[in-house]
This record gives C-alpha cells, structure tokens and sequence, in this order.
C-alpha cells in the first residue's frame, strides 16, 4: 500500500485528474459485469452469441438488403429482389391501419387517435406541462371520440359535452356524492337520448327519431360511419383502450363485492367471476355473434362491435377481480382496522386506505391482464370482425400479393411488441414512482 | 319506468313482425343489401388496397343489389368464417349469401337455407411437381399427400384411393397457408384440396409452371349462394338474378352491350324478355323491367364475372371446365325466362 501514497503533496483542490482504477468503467467491465459474469452466464452468452451469428445475417439479407420495397405486385417484388415484399404492407398500410373506413373520413380516426394520445399522457404521466387543463379534456375525450368516429349530430355532441361540464364543475364545488350519482343518471339518460334516440330504439339506429329536432344544425354534422367498416389497428386500439378502461373500475367493484359481508353482493360477483373464468374468450366471441341474435327478437340488430367491446371488457374485469382481490389480500388486516379505527365509513376507508395499497402491489398482474386483454383482441377475427390479423389474411386473399404470409405476421407481431412493450415499460416506471420502501 | 319498459317491448315487437315478413322490403328501406362473404379467398372475395371487396362472389352481391337497388355498389359486405356464415345468414344480419359455401342436403334442410342455382362447380383435385412425371391420379401409388385434417377433402381421398385399389401415405397439415411450405420443400408429393384452391395456391408459387393440376376431379363441390328459408319472394329473386347472368352469356349480352341492346327490342325474344322489351318479367319478382339489365350492367355476365376474376388469364388461371355453358360442354344450364 505504501507505493500507492503519490510522491506529491496538492494543496486541497488542486490534485490533477487521476485515470479510474482499473475495471471501473469502459467497454470491457461493461460485457464482463453483463456478460460474462459467471460460468453459466459465459456459456449462455456464447450460445446467444452464436445464434444471432447465424440467424442475423439470414434475417437482414431477407427484411432489409434483399428486399423490394416498391412494386404493384408479388411478381414485380420477386423480379427486383428475392427477399421479403414490403411493397405489400406499404400498399396495404391504409387498409391496415383504418380498416374499411372511408378514405375522405379517414382524418377524424387520425384526429381521435391524436386525442388519445393527448389524454393519454395527460393521465399516465405526471409531469406533462399543462397536465390539468388536459385530464379536464381526457375527460370530455370518449364523448369527443366516439363523436368523431361515428359521426352524427354535432349539436348532441355538445350536448352531452355541457353535461359533462356541469357534472364536472358540481364535482368541483364538492357537492354530495348522492347527489352526484343522481346527476350522472340525468346526464346518462341525456346522453342515451341525444346519442341513439328513444328508449327502445335499436343501438346501432343514430337516425332514430328525435325527442327534439337537432338536425337544423348542420353544420356540426359528421358524415355517419357504421361500425362495421372499423378494422385494422383502429379496432385494436378501440377493444384495448376500452377493455382496458372498463375492466379496472369493473373489476375493482367485483373484487370488493366478492369479499363483501352481504351474500347477495357475495354471490352474485362470485358466481360471474368464476362463470366468465370458466369460458374462453373465443366462446364469448361466439355468444356475442351468433347466440344473442337468437335471444333476441329477430331482427333485432344490436350493432357488433358493441357486443363485442361488453363481452371483452366483462372478461377482462374477471381475471382484474382476482388480481385485485390478490392485492387486497395482501394487506395485513390492521389496514383496514386502523381505518375502522379512524372511524372511517367503508367508502372513505377503501378509497383512502385499502385500494391504494392493494392496487400499487398488483401494478405488475394489472397490467399482464392488460396486455393480454390487448393481445387478445385478434380473436374477434372468428366472429369476422377484421383486425390487423385480419386485414392481413384478407389482404393474402388478393390475386396480386397471395402467399406473402411471412410479411404480413412479421409486421402485425411488430405492431403489438411496440405496443405491449410499451405497456410493460409504463409499468416498471410506474412501479419505480409508487416505490416507498416495501419492494424486495 | 313501466311506461318506458311497454314501450320498449311494444317497439320490440314491432320489429320482430316487420323483420321476418319481407326482406325485399327491408333491404330497399334500408337501401343497402347485406351480403355475406368470406374474410378472404383468393379470386372469390377479398379486399383490395382501397378496402373495396374484389372477386366472384362479390360480383355476384352487386348483382343482385343492382337488380334490387338499382346499384351494384349499396352493398355492405359482412366478412364471416366457415363457422359463423350460416347464423350471419339465419339471424338476418345478412340478406343472402355468397361465400364459397358447397351446397348439400343437411345445409338446405336442417339449417333452413335455400340454395340458389350452383353458381362454380369445384370439386377435389391433385396438384403435383411436374418433375414427379405423373399425368393422371391413379399412377399416385405410394405417394406422399398433403390434406387438410378434419375436412371432407380427407375423406373422399380416403375413398378414391381405396376404390383405385392403391395406397398413399398422409402429411396432414392444418391450413392452406401451411401446405404451401410443405408441398414446396417436398415433404409432400402431392397436394390435395378443391380445385379452385390449387389453382390460388400454384399461382402463388414463384415458379407455377414446375406445377401441374391432374385432371381428375374427385368429389363434387357445387358452391352455390343462399338465403333464408320462407321468404319465397327474395329466394325467386336471387334465383333468377344468378339465372340472369348465366343466361346473359349464352345470349352475348356483355356489361358492353347491354345499353344498347336493352335500348330496343331486337329479333330475338328471348333476349327481348330478359332484358324486359317484351312482357313483365320483373314485376313477377316484385322488381321493374330493367332489373335484369342493371343486374348484368354491375358487373357482367357470369362468363365476364368469371375470366375477371378467376378465369385462365387470371392469376389463378382457372379453365371453365364444367362451369361452361351447357352448349359448350359445360353443365350451366340456365332455366328460361318466360
């Protein structure tokens, strides 16, 4: 130790950069702490090592190098180059993205997505500049939304906007949260009337009659759209946000009913949680499609995709009841004694107290549901809905691009690892914000 | 709250009646016909870039919406797997139907459809290497063949070889898409489906001319649209906009000229009632004089349906074969209209 000691005195301040001691920092400390750290890990680095040696080369020769990116067809894709035809998804793209909604319509999907993302960062990331004007619009956003895909009667749509603002502004101003519930019945019963015409009127029947006439103002009017001609990314992002958006506050309520002291509440979440459990999506699907056509009376058109945004959000809530159940579990009993304590009443208590602890410890299982909430809305193809799967397989179907399958599932698998590994990384950074000191 | 839940029911109801009495009138209130398709078949139905559906049985939806509407394009199509297609049908969110759908007896009886005339005859088929050097199936002795597990494609093999007194060796594979690979890597001699589908899947080869189909046709697939049981009138209506296109090529009425030889009566009469210059054929079918004209305008005869779509200078290079006309060999024979 002693020849280590510099010869040199500095004064205090003045000693010269010295070099970092050795294996502190730079490329080699980096692979041998990532890399081959031990044993076990040498060899699987090797291994991974020699896979990608002799994978890589194969898969950028055929996606990149020797691949057409222009053409009109596969033959004229084969003749410039032997690898993969892009040409294909790039002509495809629009159909990939809307479906078969119409093209001169097409900027309000572009427009309602743009909110999406608004509202989105707006709720999910705290420090976004002007976060609450923007939640306030997050809010108003499925109405705005909806409004814009469908199209319709402007007027209704600001309408219910009004609603919500008053419903919000009362909110505000603290009033009673009966008083509240009673409001939003108001608004919803409002909003059923300007939005699908009198009770009893078919879902699907927008130009249903009117309790009032709202069709002077025409100005505000978008060019209707049937749900039918959704497709592609566009229907993706509409199952996932709203399974996505439902299935919690659902799923919440089952997992509190299900450990409620009234049998009734009891039972009744029970016996649908395990019901839905017990089935495959795909055979909800199936009821969505075909059996509810036969309960009902025929004729009965009740619009498709709506049968199928309920049928995936209720099972999505269902799995979300028992990883939420999970979270509440979790929490020592002395939570909710402390609260009891504090003479809290049941609402206060949960919300203040329970949900908060129980929630953040089920991040990680919330957002698994989530994603494969996301994942499997490609199963709506068996009941013809045509998602990018889909539009994909259709798309296969065309004389001109038969038999370009591995473009097509290599570009749909791209499209939902960017989403869902979006999801996942949300996730982790929302676990880091929510640490306080009880993570292993 | 009673008030609303009567009025609900009585609303209800009232559709109920109104739905099932006459789809000729819903489908022109509605102004849209809803016609069931495939999600995707190479040549029968599929969208093109622009999201507008392409193929045969397409063609034939436009038909039957121009004979109806009076425009082949008031058409919503509803994309359906083999699963779904019949209750689409069943449950009325579909007016008729045109997918690739093989007519037998237990689809017309037991799940209430009636089946329009046959509009392509298919049938099962062999598609082999040319380098195999064979030319016809019954020098398939031994071979190895791909066929789809669980259809009835692999039963009338089973049939045709044991008849033939030879022997096989099954590749079962699961889907079209997964015979391609196999067949190419020579994991299997032979690849068995109906023929339409050969055709789609050797035109997607890079080099279909080292493919050949064998002439032997095994099984019979007539595939034919449908519609609902009890509603007579939108079945004759169906039944003879399909009769009309098959008719009109046998008489050389081409979308082309159908303007001008609609324009006027001409010599032959059977030409002058179709295309509505001599009696009122239309008004038997609750439609006008001109629907068979319209019907022909949208999207051709059946012979120009056919060579659009699927016919030999097609990709898929379909020959007419049976689906000729019955005077030129052929088996489509359309019923005449008088």
């Amino acid at each position: 130790m002693e020849e280590m000691i510099p010869k040199k005195q500095y004064a205090p301040g003045e000693h010269p950069e010295m070099p970092p001691p050795f294996k502190t920092k730079g490329a080699g400390l980096w692979l041998q702490q990532n890399l081959f750290s031990s044993p076990t890990n040498i060899v699987l680095s090797i291994l991974a090592i020699y896979f990608l040696y002799k994978m890589l080369p194969g898969l950028l020769e055929w996606s990149l190098l020797d691949a057409a990116f222009t053409g009109s067809d596969r033959n004229e894709c084969r003749a410039k180059a032997g690898g993969a035809c892009w040409a294909f998804i790039s002509e495809r793209l629009p159909l990939f993205t809307y479906g078969f909604y119409p093209a001169e319509e097409r900027w309000r999907v572009d427009l309602s997505f743009l909110f999406l993302v608004i509202s989105a960062v707006a709720l999910l990331w705290e420090k976004c500049p002007l976060r609450k004007p923007l939640m306030v619009f997050a809010v108003f956003f499925p109405f705005i939304a909806a409004f814009l895909l469908l199209g319709g009667n402007g007027v209704k749509l600001m309408v219910v906007l009004a609603c919500t603002a008053v419903v919000l502004l009362l909110l505000y101003r603290g009033f009673s949260s009966a008083f509240m519930m009673v409001l939003a019945l108001v608004v919803a019963v409002l909003a059923k009337y300007a939005f699908f015409g009198g009770i009893g009127v078919p879902f699907t029947d927008i130009h249903a009659t009117q309790l009032v006439d709202l069709n002077q103002f025409t100005q505000l009017n978008l060019k209707t759209v049937s749900t039918d001609l959704f497709g592609g990314f566009m229907l993706t992002l509409i199952i996932g946000v709203t399974g996505i958006a439902f299935s919690l506050p659902l799923g919440v309520l089952l997992a509190l009913g299900r450990q409620s002291n009234l049998p009734i509440i009891k039972y009744s979440c029970v016996v649908f949680i395990e019901f839905i459990r017990g089935v495959p999506l795909i055979t909800l699907l199936f009821v969505a499609s075909t059996m509810l056509s036969f309960f009902l009376p025929p004729g009965t058109t009740f619009n498709l995709l709506v049968r199928v945004l309920i049928m995936v959000t209720l099972f999505a809530s269902a799995y979300m009841a028992e990883v939420v159940r999970g979270g509440l579990q979790a929490l020592p009993k002395g939570q909710t004694e402390a609260a009891d304590a504090l003479g809290l009443k049941y609402g206060p208590a949960m919300r203040l107290i329970v949900l908060p602890q129980a929630l953040k410890i089920s991040i990680p299982s919330i957002v698994n549901t989530f994603i494969g909430l996301y994942k499997d809305s490609v199963l709506v193809i068996v009941i013809g809905l045509l998602d990018p799967l889909g539009i994909g397989r259709a798309s296969l179907s065309s004389t001109e691009w038969n038999g370009l399958t591995n473009e097509v599932y290599l570009f749909v698998a791209l499209f939902f690892f960017v989403s869902c590994y979006g999801m996942s990384r949300y996730s982790l950074y929302l676990e880091n914000k929510l640490h306080t000191g009880h993570k292993r | 709250m009673k008030k609303t839940l009567l009025a609900a029911t009585v609303a209800l109801t009232a559709m109920a009646t109104t739905a099932q009495a006459d789809t000729l009138e819903d489908v022109k209130a509605r102004g849209e016909l809803n016609c069931v398709v495939t999600t995707g078949l190479v040549g029968f139905a599929a969208p093109d870039a622009d999201g507008q559906w392409q193929g045969f049985d397409v063609d034939f939806c436009r038909a039957v919406a121009a004979a109806v509407l009076g425009d082949g394009s008031k058409v919503k199509f509803i994309p359906s797997t083999g699963k779904t297609r019949f209750t689409l049908l069943s449950s009325g969110e579909g007016d008729i139907l045109f997918r690739n759908t093989t007519e037998t007896m237990s689809r017309d009886a037991d799940l209430k459809l009636s089946f329009l005339p046959v509009n392509y005859y298919d049938g099962q088929g062999f598609m082999v290497p040319k380098a195999l050097g064979v030319s016809s199936a019954k020098d398939l002795d031994g071979a190895s063949i791909c066929i789809q597990t669980g259809t009835t494609t692999e039963l009338n093999l089973a049939d045709y070889f044991r008849t033939n007194g030879i022997s096989y060796e099954p590749v079962p594979i699961e889907t079209n898409e997964e015979a391609r690979p196999n067949y190419l890597a020579g994991r299997c001699d032979v690849y068995t489906t109906d023929a339409s589908g050969l055709a789609a899947t050797r035109a997607a080869f890079e080099n279909p001319d080292e493919h050949m189909v064998l002439p032997e046709i095994i099984s019979k697939e007539p595939l034919a649209g449908a519609v609902r049981h009890g509603d007579d009138l939108w079945f004759d209506i169906a039944k003879w906009t399909v009769l009309a296109l098959i008719a009109a090529e046998e008489m050389g009425i081409t979308s082309e000229n159908v303007e001008e030889m609609g324009a006027a009566a001409g010599d032959n009469p059977n030409v002058n009632r179709l295309l509505g210059l001599e009696g009122d054929f239309g008004a038997m079918i609750g439609l006008d004089k001109q629907w068979a004209m319209r019907a022909i305008a949208a999207g051709g005869n059946y012979g120009e349906i056919f060579d659009k779509n699927i016919g030999p200078e097609t990709a898929l290079g379909i020959e007419r074969g049976l689906n000729a006309q019955w005077s030129d060999g052929g088996i489509l024979y359309a019923a005449p209209i008088r």
